[in-house]
C-alpha cells in the first residue's frame, strides 16, 4: 500500500472519498450532473495518460472506446424503458419508427444487466486488442498511429450514423427511464451514480498508480523513451503496448458506461474525431506522466467549457484553441509540472 | 415572285378558316379526355389561330359566353373560332379553367407546334423537349413534322418521339415497329419505356421489348461505365488538390498540420470575397473573377500558413505529436475567426457563366464544365508544384532539407527560411484547393473539417515524401470510392475505404511509395 502513495496522499484520497459520498446531498442537480460528468472524463484522462504519458503512444481513438462503452450501457437502458416508450412497444421507440419487427442480433440479451456490463468491458477491449495487435506488430507508431486511430474513429462514427447499423442512427439513445429498477432522474439515483463514478475514479487512479510503479510501468516508460533499445534488451514491446492499449480502452469503456446514465443521451457525435483530440488536451494541460495532472486537466478544461458555452459561447473555441497552443508551447509538463517546479523552488 | 407570295398568303389565310369549330367547342365545354383530344385535333391543323387559342387557354384568357368561345384580354375580346373582334363584350361570361393535366398537354402542344418553325435551333429545342415524354394525342402533328423535316440532326429525335408515342397508343404492328425503333436508341427514356413494355400482357410485344431493352441497356452500360470513370477522376482530382499541400508540409517537412483543412477553407473564403468585390465594383467583368480569385486564394492561405509557421510550428519541430495538438488548436481558432467575420451560415460562391452547363459526352453522360475545369486545374497545379520542386533553387533546398537537415544546414542552406517558404507553398496550394472547392458547393466555416481525414489518408496511403505517391493514391481512392459507391452506397463505401487504408498501413506502413532508408527507427 505504501508503495503506491505516502501517508499524506492516502489521507487526501480518504478525504476525497468522503467528499464524493456526501457532496451530492448538498449540491443542486446541475452541479451533481456536471461534476459526475467531469469525473467520467477524468477516468478517460487517466486512461489516456497511461498510454500517452507513460508509453508515448498518442491514440486518437479513445473517444470511440468511450462511446462504445456508452452505447453498451445505452442499449441496456433502452431495454429497461420497457413499454413506457411513446409507442408502448417492447422494442425501443426508434425501431418501431423504422418499422422493425424484432431486435437485431446486436441487441441479444441486452436486457440482462450483467451482459450489458460484459459488453461495456469486452467490446472496447476486444477492438483495442485486435487493432492494437496488428498496428503494433507492423510497427505503426508515432503520428501514423494517431492518424489511423483517427480514421478508425471517423469510420465508426459514419457507421453509427446509419440507421441500418441498429443503434438509433443520428439520434442515438435517449429518454431513459430506469436503471436497475430505480427511476433514473430521482435525486437518490443521481447521488448513487455520482458515488459509484467517484469510487471508480479513485480505483482507476490506484490501479494506474500500481501499474506505473510496477515493473510493467518501468518497461512502458522505457518503450516511450527508447523503444528500439527496450526491444534490443529483450522485451517484446508489442505485448506491452497491446496490453496497455487494451487496458486503456477498457477504462474508457467503463467511463462511457458511467457517463450515459448521468447525462441521459448517447449519439454518434461522441465519436467525432474532435472529441478524441480534446481528450489529449486534458492530459497535455494537466501534465503527461503524472496521474493527478490529467484529472486536473479534465476538470479545468470541462469546467471552462461549461462556463464558456453558457456565458460566452462564441469565445469557447478561441479559448480551447489557445489552450491547445499554449499548453504545447509553454507547458510541456502541464499544470502538474508547473506545481512541481514551484514546490522545488520553495525547497 | 409576287404571285408566289400571294399564293402563300392565301394558303395561310385558308388555313385560318380551316380551324375546327367542334374542337374549339370541346376545348371550352368538354370533359377531361375530350379536351385533351381537342388539343390534339387543333394541333393537327397547325395554323396560327389554333396556336392562339391554345395559348389563351394555357394563360387563362379563354372565356365562354353562352355558346360562344371568346379570348378576352383586358377589355378586348376576340371570337376564338372566327378571330373577329367582339365589342362590346357580352355581360355574362365564364372563365374556362385549365387543370394541370391540360396545362401539360398545352405545353406539349405548343412545343410540338414549334417543330414546324422555320428556325433550326427552335425545332431542335422542341424535339428535345418532346423527347422527354409527350402525350399520344400529339402524334398526327409530330408525324407531319417528321414528313417535312430534312435536318439530319432533328430527324432521329423526331423518329424517337414518334416511336415512343406509338409504343403507348398505336396498334400491335405499330407498337412492334416502335419497339424495334427504340431498340436502336441510346436515350435513358427509351429504356424506361421499354422496361414498361417488357411487362406487357402480349407475348410477342413482351419478347420484342425484352430484346430491345437488352440492346439499349448494353449501349447505356458503356455510358454508365464512362460516367463512373469520370466521377472517379473528378473525385480523385479533388482529393489530390486537397492533399497536395499536405504532401509538402507533412510528406516533405514532416509537420502534422491539422489546420490544413482550415487553410483550404480560408482559400474558399478568399474566393468568396474576391467574387463579392467583383460583383460590387466590376460587374461587367464578373465572369473573370476567378482569374483574380486563384492568386488571391493562394496568397491569403500562404500568408496565414507562413505566419503560423513563424509563430507556432517553428518551435515544435521534431515533436510531431505536440505539433498535431497545437495545429488542431489553430484550426479551432481559425474556424471561430471565420465564423465571427462571415457568420456561421454557409455563403454562396457563384460559378462564372462559362463554367455552368456541361459537355454531352454520351446520350446519358453529361460532364459538368466545373468538374472538367477542376480536373484541368489540378493538372496545372500539380505540374507547377512538380516544376517548383525539381527545377528551382527553392525546390532543391526543400528536397535537401528533407533528406538531411543537418547536412543541408552545413553547406549553407538557410533551413529555417526554407521551412517557412515550403510551409507557405503547402498552405498556398491548400488555398487553391479551397478556390476550386468553392466552385462545387457551399462554403462554410466547417468546410475544411470534411477534408482533413481524407487528405491525411491520401498522403499516408501514397507514402511520405513523394509527390508521385500522392497522385497515385488520390486517383486510386477516387476511383475506389466511386466504384464502391455505385455498389454499396456512399457511407458504406467511405467506411470500407477507411478500413482498407487502416489494414493497408498495417501491411505497408511506409505507404505505396517510400523513400529508401537504412534507419532502424524509420
Amino acid at each position: 500500500m505504501m508503495r503506491l502513495y505516502g501517508p499524506k496522499a492516502w489521507i487526501a484520497l480518504g478525504v476525497a472519498a468522503v467528499l464524493i459520498s456526501v457532496l451530492p446531498h448538498f449540491l443542486s442537480s446541475y452541479w451533481v450532473t456536471l461534476i459526475g460528468k467531469i469525473m467520467c472524463y477524468a477516468i478517460v484522462a487517466i486512461a489516456m495518460d497511461l498510454i500517452w504519458g507513460y508509453c508515448g503512444i498518442l491514440s486518437l481513438g479513445h473517444g470511440l472506446f468511450f462511446a462504445l462503452g456508452g452505447y453498451a450501457m445505452g442499449m441496456h437502458l433502452m431495454r429497461q424503458i420497457g413499454r413506457e416508450g411513446q409507442y408502448q412497444s417492447d422494442l425501443p421507440d426508434f425501431m418501431v419508427f423504422l418499422d422493425w419487427k424484432e431486435l437485431p442480433w446486436q441487441w441479444w440479451n441486452t436486457d440482462q444487466f450483467w451482459w450489458a456490463m460484459l459488453l461495456v468491458v469486452a467490446v472496447p477491449g476486444l477492438l483495442a486488442l485486435v487493432f492494437g495487435y496488428f498496428a503494433f506488430r507492423s510497427r505503426v507508431k508515432g503520428v501514423y498511429f494517431s492518424i489511423i486511430t483517427q480514421a478508425l474513429t471517423f469510420a465508426a462514427m459514419l457507421l453509427f450514423f446509419r440507421n441500418a447499423t441498429g443503434f438509433g442512427g443520428n439520434n442515438g439513445f435517449t429518454d431513459f427511464k430506469r436503471i436497475l429498477g430505480f427511476t433514473i432522474t430521482s435525486p437518490e439515483t443521481r447521488a448513487a451514480l455520482f458515488a459509484v463514478t467517484g469510487a471508480v475514479l479513485i480505483a482507476t487512479l490506484l490501479l494506474a498508480r500500481w501499474i506505473v510503479t510496477s515493473k510493467l510501468g518501468r518497461v512502458l516508460t522505457a518503450i516511450r523513451d527508447a523503444e528500439t533499445r527496450a526491444a534490443f534488451c529483450g522485451y517484446n514491446t508489442v505485448h506491452y503496448k497491446v496490453a496497455v492499449f487494451t487496458l486503456s480502452a477498457v477504462l474508457c469503456g467503463i467511463a462511457g458506461a458511467l457517463y450515459v446514465p448521468q447525462v441521459g443521451i448517447i449519439n454518434p457525435s461522441e465519436m467525432s474525431p474532435a472529441n478524441s483530440i480534446e481528450i489529449a488536451i486534458w492530459v497535455a494541460l494537466g501534465g503527461r506522466g503524472t496521474l493527478i495532472g490529467p484529472i486536473l486537466g479534465a476538470g479545468v478544461v470541462n469546467g471552462a467549457k461549461s462556463f464558456f458555452t453558457q456565458a460566452f459561447p462564441e469565445y469557447w473555441l478561441y479559448f480551447l484553441g489557445l489552450l491547445f497552443i499554449l499548453a504545447t508551447l509553454f507547458l510541456p509538463q502541464g499544470i502538474a509540472g508547473l506545481a512541481q517546479r514551484w514546490k522545488d523552488k520553495r525547497v | 415572285m409576287r404571285s408566289l407570295a400571294l399564293v402563300l398568303l392565301l394558303s395561310i389565310a385558308g388555313g385560318a378558316l380551316a380551324i375546327d369549330k367542334a374542337a374549339v367547342d370541346k376545348l371550352a365545354f368538354g370533359d377531361g379526355d375530350e379536351r385533351i383530344a381537342a388539343i390534339g385535333a387543333l394541333v393537327a391543323e397547325a395554323d396560327p389561330r389554333a396556336v392562339e387559342v391554345l395559348k389563351a387557354l394555357g394563360e387563362g384568357e379563354m372565356q365562354t359566353a353562352g355558346k360562344r368561345v371568346l379570348i378576352v384580354r383586358g377589355e378586348l375580346g376576340i371570337d376564338a373560332f372566327t378571330g373577329e373582334k367582339v365589342a362590346p363584350l357580352p355581360a355574362e361570361r365564364e372563365d374556362v379553367v385549365a387543370n394541370n393535366r391540360l396545362r401539360g398537354a398545352i405545353g406539349d402542344a405548343l412545343a410540338a407546334l414549334r417543330l414546324l418553325s422555320p428556325e433550326r435551333a427552335m425545332r431542335l429545342a422542341a424535339a428535345k423537349e418532346l423527347a422527354t415524354g409527350v402525350d399520344a394525342s400529339m402524334l398526327p402533328l409530330v408525324n407531319k413534322a417528321l414528313e417535312q423535316e430534312t435536318d439530319a440532326g432533328i430527324r432521329p429525335l423526331l423518329e424517337l418521339v414518334v416511336a415512343s408515342m406509338q409504343m403507348k397508343g398505336g396498334d400491335k404492328a405499330q407498337r412492334l415497329a416502335a419497339i424495334r425503333m427504340l431498340g436502336e436508341s441510346t436515350s435513358p427514356n427509351s429504356k424506361t419505356l421499354l422496361a414498361e413494355a417488357a411487362r406487357d400482357t402480349d407475348e410477342e410485344i413482351r419478347g420484342e421489348a425484352q430484346k430491345s431493352l437488352r440492346a439499349v441497356e448494353g449501349r447505356l452500360a458503356w455510358g454508365e461505365r464512362f460516367g463512373l470513370l469520370f466521377a472517379g477522376v473528378s473525385l480523385g482530382s479533388i482529393l489530390l488538390l486537397a492533399a497536395l499541400g499536405l504532401a509538402i508540409t507533412y510528406g516533405l517537412m514532416g509537420v502534422i498540420n491539422m489546420a490544413h483543412g482550415e487553410l483550404i477553407m480560408i482559400g474558399a473564403y478568399a474566393t468568396y470575397v474576391v467574387q463579392n468585390l467583383f460583383r460590387a465594383y466590376l460587374p461587367g467583368a464578373f465572369d473573370w473573377y476567378l482569374l483574380a480569385a486563384v492568386p488571391a486564394a493562394f496568397v491569403v492561405s500562404a500568408c496565414v500558413g507562413m505566419i503560423l509557421e513563424r509563430m507556432v510550428i517553428r518551435w515544435l519541430y521534431g515533436r510531431p505529436l505536440e505539433t498535431l495538438l497545437a495545429t488542431w488548436g489553430i484550426s479551432l481558432m481559425l474556424i471561430q475567426l471565420v465564423r465571427t467575420l462571415f457568420g456561421a451560415q454557409n455563403v454562396q460562391v457563384e460559378n462564372p457563366a462559362f463554367m455552368s452547363g456541361g459537355i454531352q459526352a454520351l446520350s446519358n453522360v453529361v460532364l459538368p464544365w466545373s468538374r472538367v475545369m477542376i480536373i484541368a486545374f489540378t493538372g496545372l497545379v500539380l505540374t507547377g508544384t512538380w516544376l517548383l520542386l525539381t527545377r528551382t533553387r527553392l525546390g532543391l533546398f526543400v528536397r535537401g532539407v528533407t533528406q538531411n537537415r543537418d547536412m543541408a544546414s552545413c553547406v549553407g542552406v538557410p533551413t529555417a527560411r526554407v521551412d517557412t517558404w515550403a510551409f507557405g507553398l503547402g498552405s498556398g496550394i491548400a488555398g487553391l484547393a479551397g478556390c476550386a472547392l468553392a466552385q462545387l458547393g457551399n462554403v462554410g466555416p466547417d468546410l475544411g473539417q470534411g477534408y482533413i481525414v481524407d487528405s491525411f489518408m491520401v498522403v499516408v496511403f501514397g507514402g511520405v515524401g513523394q509527390l508521385a505517391g500522392t497522385v497515385y493514391a488520390a486517383l486510386t481512392l477516387g476511383f475506389a470510392n466511386k466504384f464502391l459507391e455505385a455498389w454499396s452506397g456512399a457511407v458504406l463505401a467511405k467506411i470500407a475505404l477507411l478500413v482498407f487504408i487502416i489494414i493497408f498501413i498495417q501491411r505497408r506502413p511506409q505507404g505505396l511509395f517510400a523513400l529508401k532508408g537504412r534507419s532502424v527507427e524509420a
